[in-house]
C-alpha cells in the first residue's frame, strides 16, 4: 500500500473563481468546478454525482449532462449514495462515451477494480474520464442523519441548509441561521460498520482528490494523482477555474491532513484484526486477503 | 512466433455469448492471436477434431451429466491443459444452466448441468454472464505473461490472477444472495454500487445504500459479488492501474 496519503503528482490549497458555485459548495466547490470545466471542455460527456431526491438529505446517483444539472449536487450529504451503481448504465441509456463520476475513497476503490477486474462492466473501462475522490472518514447511513438531526440536534431535516464535519464536531446548520454543533462521540455509533475496515482516507486511486481538511474555511486541499488528473487540473487552472495557494502556504495545511490519515488507518487495521478473532476461532471476512 | 502460448476454446453447454465476448475484443483479438497465443482448438475457429495438449483451455458452459462426451470431454480438458480457465458463469457456477430440469428438444433427458469446478481442478475463474471482453483480454495477457514473461512480469501476472483463483477455490455455487451472506452480512457493504452495475439483469437496486436482490431475476453468474470490492481488493495489484492498464494497452498496439 503507499503511504497513507497516496501517490500525488501535486497538492495544493484551491477554491473555484465561480460565485454560483461557491453559494452551494460544501468548501471550494472543486468537485463542481471541475465538472463544469470538464463538460463544458468535452473531457466528460456527463457526470455521476449524488443529486437530490425526493427525500431531504437523501442523495441518489443522478447522471448531469448539462451545468445546469450539475449545480443541483453541490455539498455534502454525509450519507450513502451508490454512485457506481450507475457507472455501466451512463454508457447505455444515457450513451455517455466519458464518464466523470465522484466518490468516496471506496467508491474510487470499486471503480479501479471495475477497470482491472471487469466481470460485469462490459466496455467501460476506457470510458472513465474524470475521477474524483473526495476525503472520507467515514459514511452514515441515511436513517442515522435522520436520527442524528431529529433526535440529536432537534431540527427538521428540511429545514437544514448545511451539515459538516470539523474542527472535532458534526455541525447542523438551519436555514433559520440555527446552528447545532453535536460531538463526535454521539455520532460514533450511527457510523456505517463497513467503514471501519476501509483503508484510504484521501481516495489514493482517483485522478484528482479533494477535501476540505487541511486547507482554511472556504477553500479546499487537493491531490492531483494521476497523468489524466494532472492533464485535466492544468487546463482547468489555465483557464482561471481555480484560485490556488501552495499547501505548504496554508494553516493547518498537510500535517492535519497526515495525521488524521494515520488515525483513520491506524484504527481501521486494528478493526480488521480484531475480525481476525471475532469469534471463538472464527473470523469475520477480511476483503484485503482475498475472496473466500 | 515460437513463444507464443498454445489457448483452446473448450465449448460445453454455454450459448457461446463468452466466445462472442472474446471475439468482442476486434483488433485486440488479432493481436493477441498474432503476438501472444496460438488458438490450437475451438469450435467453428479451429479445424481440430480431439483437444491437443496446450497451455491454457478457456472452457465455457456447464457439464450435462447425462452427455457422455460432455464428461469425457471436461475430463480430457483437465489432462491436457496447464492451466484451465473456467470463462463465464455457467463454467464457474452452472449460471442459467442451474434452473435446467431437462425436456429440451432433441435430447430431453438432459437434465442436470453442473460447473466444471465440480468435476475438475479448476485453476482460474471468470465469472460473469456473459465475462466482459476486456476481463478475458486482461486474463489472456497476463497468462501469456505468467508462462512467457521476465520475472518481473511474472510476479505482476501472479499478483492479477490470484483472486482470480481464489474465486476458483472459493466454490462453485454463486448468487445474489452473496451479497447478503459474503458482504451485508460480514459487515462489509458500504454502498458503493458496483454489485448493480455488474448485473447482467438488473436484478440489483439499492434501498438507502444496500443492495437489494431481486432473487427471481437473479441467474447465479456472480458477477456481482466478484465485482464488489469488498469481495475481494489486492493492494499490491489495484492501485497500479495505471501503469497495468498503460501496460495492457501498449500489448495489445
Amino acid at each position: 500500500m503507499a503511504g497513507e496519503l497516496g501517490k500525488y503528482k501535486l497538492c495544493v490549497s484551491a477554491r473555484s473563481t465561480d460565485k454560483e458555485i461557491l453559494k452551494r459548495a460544501q468548501d471550494g466547490g472543486i468537485v463542481t468546478q471541475l465538472f463544469k470545466f470538464a463538460l463544458e471542455e468535452g473531457i466528460i460527456d456527463g457526470a455521476i454525482v449524488a443529486g437530490p431526491s425526493d427525500e431531504p438529505w437523501r442523495p441518489r446517483p443522478f447522471i448531469a449532462t448539462t451545468v445546469e444539472e450539475l449545480m443541483t449536487s453541490g455539498g455534502t450529504k454525509y450519507n450513502i449514495s451508490p454512485n457506481v451503481s450507475w457507472i455501466k448504465e451512463a454508457t447505455r441509456s444515457f450513451g455517455l462515451e466519458k464518464i466523470g463520476i465522484v466518490g468516496t475513497p471506496c467508491q474510487m476503490q470499486a471503480v479501479r477494480k471495475g477497470q482491472l477486474y471487469p466481470f460485469g462492466w462490459r466496455d467501460v473501462d476506457d470510458k472513465i474520464k474524470l475521477a474524483i475522490g473526495i476525503f472520507c472518514m467515514e459514511n452514515f447511513p441515511y436513517q442515522s442523519i435522520k436520527q442524528l438531526v431529529e433526535d440529536h440536534a432537534g431540527m427538521k431535516l428540511e429545514a437544514v441548509k448545511k451539515m459538516e464535519i470539523g474542527k472535532g464536531k458534526f455541525w447542523v446548520y438551519g436555514y433559520r441561521g440555527q446552528v447545532v454543533q453535536l460531538p463526535l462521540k454521539v455520532t460514533h455509533k450511527y457510523e456505517q460498520p463497513a467503514c471501519h475496515v476501509c483503508l484510504d482516507y484521501v481516495a489514493n486511486l482517483a485522478d484528482i482528490s479533494t477535501g476540505s481538511v487541511g486547507s482554511p474555511d472556504g477553500w479546499s486541499t487537493v491531490f492531483v494523482r494521476t497523468r489524466n488528473g494532472d492533464d485535466i487540473w492544468n487546463k482547468a487552472v489555465a483557464a482561471g477555474c481555480f484560485e490556488t495557494k501552495p499547501i505548504e502556504q496554508v494553516k493547518p495545511g498537510l500535517e492535519l491532513v497526515t495525521k488524521l490519515a494515520n488515525e483513520k488507518i491506524t484504527k481501521n487495521q486494528k478493526t480488521i484484526e480484531e475480525r481476525a478473532k471475532f469469534g471463538v476461532n472464527k473470523a469475520l471476512r477480511n476483503p484485503y486477503l482475498g475472496p473466500k | 512466433m515460437a513463444d507464443k502460448i498454445t489457448v483452446g476454446h473448450v465449448h460445453m453447454s454455454g450459448c457461446t455469448g463468452c466466445l462472442v465476448s472474446l471475439a468482442d475484443n476486434y483488433g485486440g483479438l488479432l493481436t493477441i492471436l498474432d503476438k501472444y497465443a496460438d488458438l490450437v482448438y475451438g469450435l467453428t475457429l479451429a479445424d481440430v477434431r480431439h483437444i491437443p495438449k496446450m497451455d491454457v483451455a478457456l472452457v465455457e458452459g456447464s457439464v450435462c451429466i447425462q452427455d457422455k462426451l460432455a464428461v469425457h470431454e471436461i475430463k480430457e480438458t483437465r489432462e491436457k491443459a496447464a492451466i484451465v480457465v473456467a470463462v463465464g458463469g455457467c463454467a464457474c457456477y452452472g449460471n442459467i444452466t442451474r434452473f435446467a430440469r431437462g425436456g429440451q428438444p432433441n435430447q430431453p433427458q438432459h437434465e442436470s448441468y453442473l460447473p466444471i469446478g465440480d468435476l475438475i481442478k479448476v485453476d482460474v475463474y471468470i465469472p460473469g454472464c456473459a465475462p466482459c471482453p476486456q476481463l478475458i483480454r486482461n486474463v489472456c495477457v497476463m497468462a501469456y505473461l505468467l508462462l512467457k514473461g521476465n520475472k518481473e512480469q511474472q510476479e505482476l501476472a501472479k499478483k492479477y490472477l490470484a483472486p482470480l483463483m481464489q474465486l476458483a477455490e472459493r466454490g462453485t455455487e454463486a448468487c445474489g444472495c452473496d451479497l447478503m451472506y459474503d458482504v451485508v452480512n460480514q459487515g462489509l457493504c458500504m454502498g458503493c454500487g458496483s454489485c448493480a452495475a455488474a448485473c447482467p439483469v438488473r436484478a440489483i437496486t439499492h434501498e438507502y445504500g444496500k443492495p437489494n436482490v431481486n432473487r427471481e431475476m437473479c441467474i447465479k453468474c456472480g458477477a456481482c459479488y466478484a465485482q464488489c470490492p469488498r469481495s475481494f481488493f489486492n493492494f499490491d495489484v489495484v492501485p497500479e492501474f495505471e501503469a497495468i492498464m498503460d501496460a495492457i494497452g501498449a500489448a495489445l498496439k
